[in-house]
């Protein structure tokens, strides 16, 4: 490259202007951030035939510096900005080559731990519990190995029940001894209303016992969910918003029904059915829409229920002339079965890992 | 109960067009719920007419079975070109025995359908080419029998006429309900009481087959004394001259049939058609083998029956019996005796109808395994005031159906019990149920049901039960009926506004923690059944003091073989652990939360009484009487905790897993988990750690253990070797965890890091050496992690090089080098002096 060597001279436009396209020539032509460095100090740095015209400014005759610097200045603009466009360009264009370069699989297994998962009754049971603690209840907790007494008596079960009976209750030994395996959660409701000042809401979730088959519809071992309101002025009304509550709660759009029945601690005494949240009744006398979660029956049988039986309330020493309540009782694992269309209740109490597993411990 | 629709209409007279599927949709609103609805001989179709066997020859088959042919004589449709050789009748293989030459059967001729949409041809079977088939009950769906073919009454087949539609007889096609009826319904367990309730949804008059009322006391018939408070009415009527060999009509048979129950002989038919209908259990004595008055008392000690189904019964002093002065003659209730049944010879029958208490029908049913469609009926209570009148039908039915003669007179022993009158107000029903409803309607109801009803002073009802609602008694007995028969839909819903609640309990949030948080580490929550063998203590290994040893045994188990509550969860979570190898998952990490029983106190639990609450000793003594019923959490890990991967080695389950999964649950509370080497059962005694936090105190307690399995045990359970366990007391764990908590400022000052590696003996514990070097290096430091342990020959045998990193920050200040320096010498100091280590200088 040549360059003016006199000091003397005065600074030719067209020296200037060829000094600049040998600069952008050379920068266009770069191919990677490393040559660009090397055109960088040919044409830019101290030495570079602009520098080095800049420089000669000093010793031009006062008239001239100012147009001079004006043309050497404009002439590095130009080279700067091409210097740094470039290196712009250079520098996108690797970062792609080397992001595509670092491509990997991402579907590659990636587990560093295993995956585990908590129980799918112990899910709908926290799930179930947090509806009503929203509501402004409490979680209530007994033992399951119970004093008859809680578990039949103060529920007003005559001595000749005949849930009371060996064939559908398990008694510790001696049976004379009054001492058993809970049968109903319901003890706990007694527990809470000896133990607690009124007004009791009260959820008591927890595993019962029967002695019963062992079959894919049937398990001596289960779980459920009760529920025990006693307020002034509490009627059926309240225990059917309640149901209904948990029921679009749930499961969403859907609604209850109830159907009379007995049970000795409520009176009257109800059952609750759901409406299908699935299909909604479309199922029923369709084959052609046939519908797992309620078989096709359109309602699907949830919920034992009803008003606190006043003999209940009286052995629990509450003024029943000022006091009512209501209460409810849901099969966890029945729940379970149809939310999640589990066919078989063995599987709940085999321990198979893949049981457990079969929402990824994330679907509640 | 099953409910023939038949029956049920010629009871009812429903409005004109109401179908089966109304009927029972009613029932279901009322309580009565109807599980489903079959209808019998819908899809039957084609000629199934009343044939007549002429004659049948029986042959032999090389299969052992013995079939007939037969000549069956359909009338009208005789004529057929199946078999040319036979005229006057249709030749037909029969493979049942049950009949005789010239008895009537139901025929299906070729082009027939039967149930199931099986379809009659005429075909080639035997040898022969049979024109049709002689029916069974099972191929008319009317019932399970197929043990022999249905014979017709003659009188009643030959009145039809050879060849007619057998349908008609058969009382086909018809709709059966399959109600469930609870327990305190017991009237429903009729016909009767079902019409009733059905009459009054529908409301159309119900005229009452059964109104006759119990009679004063005489002696008139059969005499009976009554020496027991379980037995309160004891009606006898008798028939005399009757034909026991005479055929039960088909009406009859249908009925019974279509209820569920076989036919069996006319008495026996009888009474049981009047049970079905009435409610009313019946039972028929051969009059000419009781010897002297019936007597009904509880049994004595040691005496014995044998009862009608030929087993000799010991009976319990709390058993109720029939006798006479032979001695017990039968089980009051439950099942006659063997000696005075009614047989093909009976010519004069003795009518029971009675009242017992409900319990001890109940209970000794039970101790002998005997239920029975009667004593179903006893033990959820039978309406007292029907026994004259179901006595009263039987009698009739035995005189026109088996030529019998009603004797003279009846004997009521004993009376009907008084129904208890409740007063409520007319409002309470409203009230309860949360529904607005006219007080005049309830009366209404009231009266429709039978109740009677008198109106007093402020809305004030008198109301008193007729004898078949013994289940009305307290004032929401009475609501009950009212949203029974309005329906339950009037109950207008609102939500009740809940005291102000205080969310989860601690204990309930932490154990939520705890379980969520091993969940998300890997471990798989199971449930299993809380239920371990006798010898479970000594399978793994347990010592004499153990508290796992304080088996509760159970009088019922389910399996005798597990006839003890769990006292920990790990015999549970083995057995899960073999089922899922068995199934062929190797890699496990299983866990399982849940209470585990430690027998404590004899105590027997007292029983107060229900009328009021109990008092605070007799709270406090159920609560002493409970064993111990700590909730535990226990994981087991076998197989490879990860799997080899791309990008890595596979990772063998072994103890450090237990112990992760302990730190994990006491992180989930916010606890440091300390651990020590110690040698508990079932763990290997050189691989488990006692696992213990700080309680609020400070104080160490003891939480449970972690680490590899015993030998011993994996053999005695069959499980994988080197498989490994945690057990903690998750009640312990939760009491102390902290609630809240603190946050110190963060310093923004440099941090400094030092390493050192400290040569130790091989018994020195990591732990001890950590916590030296903790209290050594003082204030300043801020953080250590252990990141290596060495041993090689140049640390020497029996030792090893433990390596920490550690990191100082000064709060308030830049830490100089000396600072550091002086730190770390301490820290090592103490090690040095505490355990005779040596600092290998980088």
């Amino acid at each position: 490259m040549s360059g003016p060597d006199s000091a003397s001279e005065p600074l030719d436009q067209s020296q200037v202007e060829q000094m600049v396209s040998d600069a952008l020539e050379a920068i266009a032509a770069a191919a990677d951030s490393a040559e660009l460095k090397t055109v960088r100090l040919a044409h830019a740095a101290d030495k570079s035939p602009l520098a080095l015209a800049n420089r000669r400014i000093g010793t031009m005759p006062k008239d001239q510096r100012r147009d001079a610097g004006k043309l050497i200045g404009q002439a590095r603009g130009r080279v700067n900005q091409a210097l740094a466009a470039r290196a712009a360009e250079l520098e996108a264009a690797e970062l792609a080559a080397r992001l595509e370069a670092e491509r990997v699989d991402v579907t590659l297994p990636v587990a560093e731990h295993p995956v585990g998962a908590e129980h799918p009754l112990t899910a709908l049971i926290n799930r179930m519990c947090d509806v009503f603690v929203a509501m402004g209840w409490e979680v209530a907790e007994g033992p399951e190995l119970e004093a008859e007494w809680l578990n039949f008596d103060a529920l007003n079960f005559t001595p000749d029940h005949p849930a009371r009976f060996q064939s559908d209750t398990l008694f510790v030994d001696p049976p004379s001894a009054h001492k058993i395996l809970r049968t109903q959660t319901s003890p706990v409701q007694v527990r809470a209303l000896l133990e607690r000042e009124l007004p009791v809401y009260v959820v008591s979730p927890g595993k019962v016992f029967r002695a019963d088959e062992y079959d894919a519809t049937h398990l001596p071992v289960f779980h459920q969910l009760e529920g025990l309101a006693v307020d002034k002025g509490l009627t059926m009304g309240d225990l059917k918003g309640t149901l209904d509550h948990l029921a679009k709660a749930m499961f969403g759009d859907t609604r209850t029904r109830l159907r009379p029945h007995y049970f000795p601690f409520t009176e009257p005494s109800a059952e609750v059915d759901l409406e299908c949240y699935v299909c909604h009744g479309d199922s029923v006398g369709n084959p052609d829409r046939p519908c797992r979660t309620c078989r096709s029956e359109g309602w699907i049988e949830w919920v034992g229920c009803g008003v606190v039986n006043p003999r209940v309330l009286a052995a629990a020493g509450i003024n029943t002339n000022v006091y009512s309540g209501f209460a409810f009782g849901i099969g966890v694992d029945r729940t379970v079965m149809f939310r999640n269309n589990a066919p078989d209740l063995r599987d709940f109490v085999e321990g198979d890992v893949r049981f457990s597993r079969s929402l990824l411990g994330g679907a509640r | 109960m099953r409910v023939p629709m038949s029956w049920l209409r010629d009871l009812v007279e429903f409005p004109h067009g109401v179908t089966t599927s109304q009927v029972a949709d009613v029932f279901t609103r009322l309580g009565l719920q109807v599980e489903h609805v079959e209808t019998v001989g819908v899809d039957l179709a084609g000629p199934i007419v009343i044939g007549r066997v002429l004659d049948f020859v029986e042959e032999p088959q090389k299969n052992g079975k013995t079939i007939r042919w037969c000549r069956v004589d359909v009338g009208p449709l005789n004529e057929s070109d199946a078999n040319p050789e036979i005229t006057g009748a249709r030749g037909i293989v029969c493979g049942a025995l049950n009949f005789a030459k010239g008895d009537y059967v139901v025929v299906s001729l070729p082009g027939a359908v039967l149930a199931g949409g099986f379809t009659i041809s005429a075909r080639k079977t035997y040898g022969h080419m049979s024109d049709g088939m002689i029916c069974a009950a099972d191929e008319l769906g009317t019932g399970e029998d197929h043990a022999g073919i249905i014979v017709l009454p003659p009188a009643e087949a030959a009145r039809a006429g050879l060849g007619s539609d057998a349908l008609p007889l058969l009382g086909l096609p018809d709709d059966v309900l399959d109600i469930d009826v609870t327990p305190d319904l017991g009237y429903a367990l009729s016909m009767r009481g079902l019409a009733r309730e059905a009459a009054q949804a529908f409301d159309v008059p119900y005229n009452d087959l059964y109104s006759r009322r119990v009679p004063e006391q005489a002696q008139g018939a059969y005499p009976v004394r009554i020496d027991s408070q379980d037995c309160q009415l004891f009606v006898t009527l008798c028939v005399n001259g009757i034909d026991s060999h005479a055929p039960t009509p088909m009406w009859m048979r249908h009925r019974l049939e279509a209820s569920g129950m076989r036919s069996i002989s006319l008495p026996v038919d009888i009474t049981n058609y009047v049970m079905l209908e009435s409610g009313q259990p019946l039972h028929g004595y051969d009059a000419d083998a009781l010897l002297g008055p019936i007597v009904v008392r509880k049994a004595h000690d040691g005496e014995r029956l044998t009862t009608l189904d030929d087993v000799e019964r010991a009976l319990s002093t709390d058993d109720l019996l029939i006798t006479d002065d032979s001695g017990p003659i039968g089980l009051a209730g439950v099942m006659g005796g063997q000696t005075t049944e009614l047989s093909d010879t009976t010519t004069n029958v003795v009518i029971e109808a009675a009242h017992f208490s409900p319990g001890t029908i109940g209970r000794t049913y039970r101790l002998h395994k005997l239920p029975s469609e009667a004593s179903r009926r006893f033990e959820r209570t039978v309406d007292p005031g029907v026994a004259c009148a179901a006595a009263r039908m039987a009698a009739r039915l035995f005189a026109e159906l088996a030529g019998g003669t009603i004797a003279e007179g009846t004997t009521v022993a004993g009376q009907v019990p008084a129904t208890p009158t409740q007063t409520i107000d007319v409002n309470l029903p409203a009230r309860i149920l949360g529904a607005r409803i006219d007080p005049d309607r309830v009366v209404e109801v009231f009266e429709k049901a039978g109740i009677t009803v008198r109106r007093k002073k402020n809305e004030m009802l008198e109301l008193t039960p007729p004898t078949w609602r013994t289940d009305l008694r307290d004032p929401y007995d009475y609501v009950e009926e009212i949203g029974r028969k309005l329906g339950l839909d009037i109950i207008e819903p609102r939500v009740p506004r809940a005291a102000a609640g205080r969310g989860l309990s601690p204990a309930q949030r932490a154990r939520r923690a705890v379980n969520a948080a091993v969940a998300q580490a890997g471990f798989v929550e199971v449930i299993t059944l809380p239920f371990v063998a006798d010898d479970e203590p000594d399978r793994l290994g347990l010592p004499a003091d153990s508290d796992q040893r304080r088996l509760v045994r159970l009088a019922n188990p389910l399996a005798d073989t597990a006839p003890n509550l769990r006292t920990g969860l790990l015999p549970g979570l083995f057995s899960a652990v073999v089922r899922n190898t068995s199934r062929g998952h190797d890699d496990l990490a299983l866990f399982e939360a849940g209470s585990v029983f430690w027998a404590g106190s004899d105590a027997t639990a007292p029983m107060p009484e229900v009328t009021h609450r109990p008092s605070d000793a007799e709270i406090a003594a159920i609560e002493e009487s409970l064993p111990a019923q700590p909730r535990m959490i226990a994981a087991v890990l076998t197989g490879q905790w990860l799997p080899a991967t791309w990008n890595r080695a596979a990772v063998q389950a072994d103890w450090t897993h237990a112990v992760h999964f302990a730190q994990t649950a006491a992180h989930a509370l916010g606890l440091r988990l300390e651990r020590r080497a110690a040698a508990i059962a079932p763990w290997h005694p050189g691989r488990c750690a006692e696992l213990a936090v700080r309680d609020a105190a400070g104080e160490p307690v003891v939480i449970g253990a972690a680490g590899e399995l015993h030998p011993d045990v994996i053999r005695t359970y069959g499980l994988p070797a080197r498989t490994c366990a945690v057990e903690i007391n998750l009640d312990r764990l939760v009491s102390c965890a902290p609630d809240g908590g603190q946050i110190a400022a963060l310093s923004g000052f440099p941090l400094a890091k030092e390493d050192v590696a400290l040569i130790v003996s091989e018994k020195v514990a990591a732990s001890d050496v950590e916590a030296a070097l903790v209290e050594g290096a003082g204030e300043l430091l801020e953080s250590i992690a252990l990141f290596d342990v060495f041993r090689g020959p140049q640390i020497g045998e029996g030792r090893k090089s433990l390596a920490y990193n550690l990191r100082f920050r000064g709060d308030g200040r830049t830490l100089t080098h000396s600072d550091v320096a002086v730190a770390r010498d301490n820290a090592i100091g103490l090690v040095v002096e505490r355990f005779d280590a040596v600092w290998r200088e980088a």
